[in-house]
C-alpha cells in the first residue's frame, strides 16, 4: 500500500508531467487562460489518461508481448488512445453540451498530448504492474491538474497585472512556467523510490 | 514471412475491435438535435444577414425555439412571420422595426470599374458569393447572392448597388409552401 502512495506522490509532485518531464506543454500554455476551461480540460485529461493507461497495459501485456510484437508498441497505443479519446468525446457531447462547447478543438487534441503516450511507453519501460500502471496513469493526470490549473489561475492575475510591453503574452506565461518548474524541483529528494 | 502476417493481422483485427467500439459509443450517446430548431430553420428565409440580432438564421432559430420574438425577420417579411406563427401556433406579430424593413428580394451588384479590390466585402459576405482577390476586380455571384446587405457598409468607394430582382413572366414562382400560411395555400385543384 505504502509503495502505491509513493508512486501517486510522486509522479504528482516529484516527476510532474509538465514541470519535471515536459510532456504535455500544448494543453498546459493552450487551455490555461480561464480557470473554468482548465478545470474541464483537466477533467478531461484525467478520465482519457487514466483510461488509456488501463487500455495500453492490457494491449501491451495480452497482445503485443505473446506475440512478440514490441515494435508495434508505439502504432497500437495511438490508435488505443485516439479510441479513448473519441468515446471520451462522445460521452462529454452527451452527458455535458456545455463543457463541449468549452473544451471544443482541446478535446480531440488530447490525442496528441504527448503527456498520454508518455505514460503509456513509460508504464512499459518501468515494467510497472496493471495496478501501478493505473497509479501512473491516475498521477500523472493529477500532476497535470494540479499544475493547468495553478497555471490558470495564475495567468488569470497576470492578464490583469501591469506586464512590460516585450514581455506580453506568450512570453510572460513561458517565464511564469519557468518558474512553476523551479518552485517544484523544491519536491525533489521528497520520495526516494 | 509470419512474422509479418501475425503482426498485420493482430494489428487490423485490434483496428476492427477499435472501430467496432466507436460505431456502438457513436448509437448509444448519438445526441439529438432539436427537431424544433430545423423547422424553424427551414422557414427562415438562410440570408444570414444578421438583422434579427442574431449571427445566423440557425442561431435565431435556435433563440426562437427558445422563445425569442417572431418578429425579428425583415427579409422572411410577413409571410415568414406568418409561417412562424403557424409552426409554432402563437400570435401573428408585426415585424420588428427595429431590426430593419421588409424589401423585396435584392441582389448585390458591383459596380465593376469603381472596385479598387480592398476585398472587404469578400469578408464581409455570410455567404461566400464574392469572388475576387486583392487589387483585383471583385464580382458577386448573382445566384449565391441572398441580398442580405452587410457588403454595402464596409464598401470604402460605396460601389455595391443593391438592386432589387426585377419578376419577369418567364422566372414568376409560386412562393415556396414552406412559407406560406395554410390559409394561403396554392390552390391546387384535384380532378378525378
Amino acid at each position: 500500500m505504502s509503495e502505491v502512495v509513493l508512486l501517486l506522490v510522486s509522479t504528482v509532485l516529484v516527476n510532474n508531467f509538465v514541470l519535471a518531464k515536459f510532456l504535455g506543454l500544448c494543453p498546459f500554455m493552450g487551455v490555461s487562460s480561464r480557470v473554468e476551461t482548465a478545470v474541464g480540460m483537466a477533467a478531461a485529461t484525467t478520465f482519457v489518461l487514466t483510461l488509456a493507461s488501463v487500455a495500453s497495459y492490457l494491449i501491451n501485456n495480452f497482445i503485443l508481448e505473446p506475440l512478440g510484437l514490441g515494435y508495434l508498441q508505439i502504432l497500437s497505443f495511438i490508435l488505443a488512445i485516439a479510441v479513448v479519446v473519441q468515446f471520451t468525446e462522445m460521452v462529454i457531447h452527451k452527458s455535458s453540451p456545455v463543457l463541449y462547447r468549452l473544451l471544443g478543438i482541446f478535446l480531440p487534441l488530447i490525442t496528441t498530448n504527448c503527456a498520454v503516450l508518455g505514460v503509456a511507453l513509460l508504464n512499459v519501460n518501468q515494467a510497472h504492474n496493471f495496478i501501478e500502471s493505473i497509479i501512473y496513469g491516475f498521477g500523472a493526470a493529477l500532476g497535470f491538474s494540479l499544475v493547468l490549473v495553478l497555471f490558470a489561475a495564475i495567468r488569470e492575475r497576470i492578464a490583469v497585472a501591469d506586464v512590460p510591453q516585450p514581455f506580453q503574452g506568450a512570453a510572460i506565461a513561458l517565464i511564469t512556467a519557468g518558474l512553476m518548474s523551479l518552485a517544484f524541483m523544491g519536491f525533489a529528494g521528497l520520495v526516494k523510490l | 514471412m509470419q512474422e509479418l502476417l501475425i503482426a498485420t493481422l493482430t494489428l487490423v483485427g485490434f483496428a476492427f475491435v477499435c472501430g467496432g467500439l466507436l460505431g456502438f459509443a457513436s448509437i448509444k450517446f448519438k445526441v439529438e438535435g432539436n427537431p424544433i430548431v430545423d423547422q424553424i430553420n427551414e422557414v427562415l428565409p438562410q440570408t444570414q444577414c444578421g438583422q434579427c440580432g442574431y449571427p445566423g438564421c440557425k442561431p435565431y432559430a435556435q433563440a426562437i425555439a427558445e422563445g425569442e420574438a417572431i418578429n425579428r425577420c425583415p427579409p422572411g417579411g410577413e409571410a415568414g412571420i406568418k409561417a412562424l406563427a403557424e409552426l409554432l401556433d402563437v400570435e401573428i406579430l408585426a415585424l420588428d422595426e427595429s431590426c430593419g424593413e421588409e424589401s423585396l428580394p435584392r441582389v448585390a451588384v458591383i459596380r465593376e470599374d469603381e472596385c479598387i479590390g480592398c476585398t472587404k466585402c469578400i469578408q464581409a459576405c455570410p455567404v461566400d458569393a464574392i469572388v475576387g482577390a486583392a487589387k483585383q476586380m471583385h464580382t458577386v455571384i448573382e445566384s449565391e447572392c441572398t441580398g442580405c446587405d452587410l457588403c454595402v457598409p464596409p464598401c470604402p468607394v460605396d460601389c455595391i448597388d443593391m438592386p432589387e430582382i426585377e419578376v419577369t413572366i418567364d422566372d414568376w414562382q409560386w412562393p415556396s409552401p414552406a412559407k406560406t400560411p395554410a390559409n394561403e395555400t396554392i390552390p391546387v385543384k384535384v380532378i378525378s
